[in-house]
């Protein structure tokens, strides 16, 4: 099973670590890693903006580097949301785009329906506040949303439940938005943060040590209020006395429970 | 004014913020609990969807065959091609009957159309009797949400309101006082009424009979008080068969609020005795709407709020901040299908987060309209061209790895070595309130091409974990001679 690693742009600039974990996890449950030189983006952020013109190119550039592997499998919800649901009618080649789409998973959500694992070896003592990343959540349909009235279900939490020790944040509002939007973030800066410290007073109400989720975005945006915040508390320009609760991608908890 | 910076303002008093936040997501609370009720919830969405669906798709004759049989039964029925058309027929019907005062229950689509403003300039008295929307009116304001036009204003607002319009305590604020004090006002105005306006939230093809839905029971004073009675509805309102309503009465009340059903379900069929009823059917643009094959199924929604009272952004920014009649997810869609140039920044007030879509009880996809809005709104150059010019040039920079891994480079490298006064800079948005992402040394290729063959072979190594460690210290490093620099310079 070749499995082409889909490390979005944002991850493989600033959050190095986060790919290679995805690549860890991968290869320990048996899937062959490459990853395809020359990668950028998936295109969402000009896609996002309405500017499908300046993202068609970055899509098409995705397709011609990955349409050959036999899964496609990125750390990011939000992402694989993009090729799956936006790529339709966004690149030329409908054929290829399907087929494109068809392989294409996040992290867990291959770990869970392709490789059907249920069971993660390893010990993380430690609660957790699960973020669910609208994308993965409502846009993939990684576990039932809140606002719908079906047998409760969540893959992301299910594989973390598996490891020993582990314990989950109780939240006031278990899925509402971070606020980070991709360019929602700039473009509604007021209601983006303030979406943003509202999720993350829940998380410290509830008594989160370590904050995760299957989007390393949401985790940007989070952990930027929670560093700036210490930042502030510290009064002098640089990081004071760390940060309120730990920020992990669910891959760097897989690896470390390990 | 744009939205961003209404919202802003909204936010710059956090108190009033998180407080409008709450009293809202309470509400959508008690939507959940009263959906978890009803076993058949996601079905009932299902078909309220389909029923939705047919009928818009011939609603030409399902709209003929309602003014057949609403006529059959005493109704005159009206057509109107646009809001002014709507506002003069009514202007009409009052000046034929010599009225002066009228009483109004909670319509949206005289708020569309503007129909108060019209009719006192025309020296007609028009009292709105919805408790919410007497005080918005009282204040000289529009409704802030579909459903509770007044969840904007705080209880000590509306005491002195009332203190200085109807003459109350001063410095009251406990609700029972404060609502009887309107309804004694109210009683008097429905006396006086020489006509009443309805909306109409269903009305029945097949019957031609209409239902107004109200939790105060006013909609039924202003129908039977005065001996005139005039509905008004946009022609979206209409579903085929009476077998059909329960559907609708089910989702309704229970999206809205979380009641099983709204106090007040009253049926018309036909004038009282003695009386006149004239219904106004308003086009507005829905026709046009209509047709679109990415926008028309917003004209399936039933006005119950639930995507309001669900959106983060709505909930913090105020329904007013959206500077149109319907705020929210749904008028993010409706308001530029009415007239995208002057509502451009609308479906940009939107993080994507899709909650709006799961939780409208007829599945319209508020979302993914938004989502496509965006691309239409660029298309017809209705965007900032700066923006439009950035996304080009990151177009440009993501096309071609190249100069991807240039920019990367240069962005983590100078940024790392410059001082927190230039990098925190005014153009910085993403800075003011959160700090930016760590700036490692090395990117994720670079680390992955240094793990060595291990990548290719699928299999575990002892040197990989250490690579891994290798690559998070790295990753922290950087941050942290970012820090150090940032402590020299202060």
């Amino acid at each position: 099973m070749r499995v082409g690693l889909f490390i979005p742009c944002y991850i493989e600039q600033f959050y190095p670590q986060v790919g290679l974990a995805t690549a860890r996890v991968l290869e320990r449950y048996g899937a062959t890693v490459e990853y395809p030189h020359g990668q950028t983006c998936c295109g969402q952020p000009m896609a996002n903006m309405g500017c499908s013109g300046a993202a068609r190119p970055v899509a098409e550039h995705f397709i011609d580097l990955f349409e050959d592997y036999d899964y496609v499998v990125g750390p990011s919800g939000s992402c694989v949301s993009m090729v799956r649901h936006h790529y339709d009618g966004l690149v030329k080649d409908r054929r290829r785009q399907e087929k494109l789409c068809k392989k294409t998973f996040e992290l867990c959500e291959f770990l869970h329906d392709v490789l059907e694992i249920r069971h993660l070896e390893g010990r993380f003592p430690h609660q957790v506040g699960l973020h669910q990343g609208c994308h993965g959540l409502r846009g993939l349909g990684l576990g039932s949303p809140s606002e719908r009235m079906v047998p409760h279900f969540n893959k992301v939490r299910s594989l973390l439940e598996s490891l020993e020790g582990i314990r989950f944040s109780q939240l006031e509002r278990p899925d509402e938005c971070c606020g980070f939007g991709g360019t929602f973030s700039v473009s509604e800066e007021a209601v983006s943060c303030m979406m943003g410290q509202d999720r993350l007073r829940d998380h410290l109400r509830a008594g989160t040590e370590v904050l995760t989720s299957v989007d390393m975005s949401c985790l940007m945006h989070q952990e930027g209020l929670l560093r700036r915040e210490a930042t502030a508390g510290s009064g002098s320009g640089h990081e004071g006395k760390g940060l309120a609760m730990r920020v992990m991608h669910v891959a760097e908890i897989m690896v470390e429970s390990a | 004014m744009k939205h961003a910076q209404a919202a802003a303002e909204f936010i710059a008093d956090p108190e009033r913020a998180h407080w409008h936040d709450q009293a809202l997501w309470f509400v959508r609370a008690k939507r959940d609990k009263a959906a978890q009720a009803v076993p058949e919830w996601e079905q009932l969405r299902q078909v309220a969807s389909q029923i939705k669906a047919h009928t818009m798709g011939q609603l030409a004759d399902y709209l003929e065959q309602f003014d057949a049989r609403a006529s059959a039964l005493g109704v005159v029925v009206h057509w109107a091609r646009d809001a002014g058309e709507h506002n003069r027929i009514v202007l009409q019907i009052l000046q034929q009957h010599q009225v002066r005062h009228v009483v109004k229950s909670k319509s949206m689509l005289t708020e569309e159309c503007g129909l108060n403003g019209h009719l006192e300039q025309h020296g007609i008295e028009v009292v709105d009797t919805d408790l919410g929307e007497r005080i918005v009116q009282l204040r000289g304001e529009h409704p802030s949400h579909i459903v509770l036009p007044a969840i904007h204003i705080k209880k000590a607002e509306v005491g002195e309101l009332f203190h200085q319009r109807l003459g109350t305590d001063a410095g009251a604020t406990d609700p029972k006082y404060l609502t009887e004090a309107a309804r004694q006002h109210l009683r008097q105005e429905f006396l006086r009424a020489d006509a009443g306006i309805t909306g109409v939230n269903f009305a029945i093809a097949e019957t031609g009979g209409f239902v107004v839905c109200t939790n105060e029971g006013n909609a039924d004073l202003t129908a039977s008080l005065p001996k005139l009675h005039i509905a008004c509805m946009g022609i979206e309102k209409l579903i085929p068969r009476a077998r059909d309503l329960g559907v609708f009465l089910r989702l309704l009340a229970r999206s809205a609020t979380g009641q099983p059903i709204t106090s007040y379900s009253s049926h018309f069929h036909g004038p009282q005795p003695g009386g006149e009823l004239h219904l106004v059917l308003v086009d507005n643009k829905r026709s046009e709407i209509l047709a679109s094959s990415d926008f028309g199924r917003a004209l399936h929604c039933i006005r119950c709020g639930a995507c309001l009272n669900t959106c983060p952004v709505y909930r913090r920014s105020g329904g007013h901040s959206y500077g149109a009649t319907i705020a929210g997810p749904i008028g993010s869609t409706l308001n530029p299908s009415h007239d995208p140039g002057a509502y451009p920044t609308l479906p940009y007030a939107c993080s994507l987060c899709g909650s709006c879509s799961e939780v409208c009880p007829v599945k319209i996809d508020l979302d993914h309209q938004l989502f496509t809005w965006r691309d239409r709104l660029v298309r017809q150059g209705l965007v900032p061209w700066w923006k439009r010019v950035s996304m080009r040039a990151l177009g440009l920079v993501l096309r071609s790895p190249n100069i991807y891994r240039l920019t990367g480079w240069l962005t983590r490298n100078v940024g790392r070595h410059l001082p927190r006064w230039l990098l925190y800079n005014r153009l910085n948005v993403w800075g003011r309130q959160r700090e930016i992402p760590p700036l490692p040394k090395k990117t994720f290729a670079e680390l992955y091409a240094e793990r060595g063959p291990v990548a290719s072979r699928g299999t575990q190594s002892q040197g990989e974990g250490s690579q891994l460690d290798e690559g998070r210290r790295l990753g922290e490093s950087g941050a942290g001679e970012a820090d150090r620099e940032n402590r020299d310079v202060q």
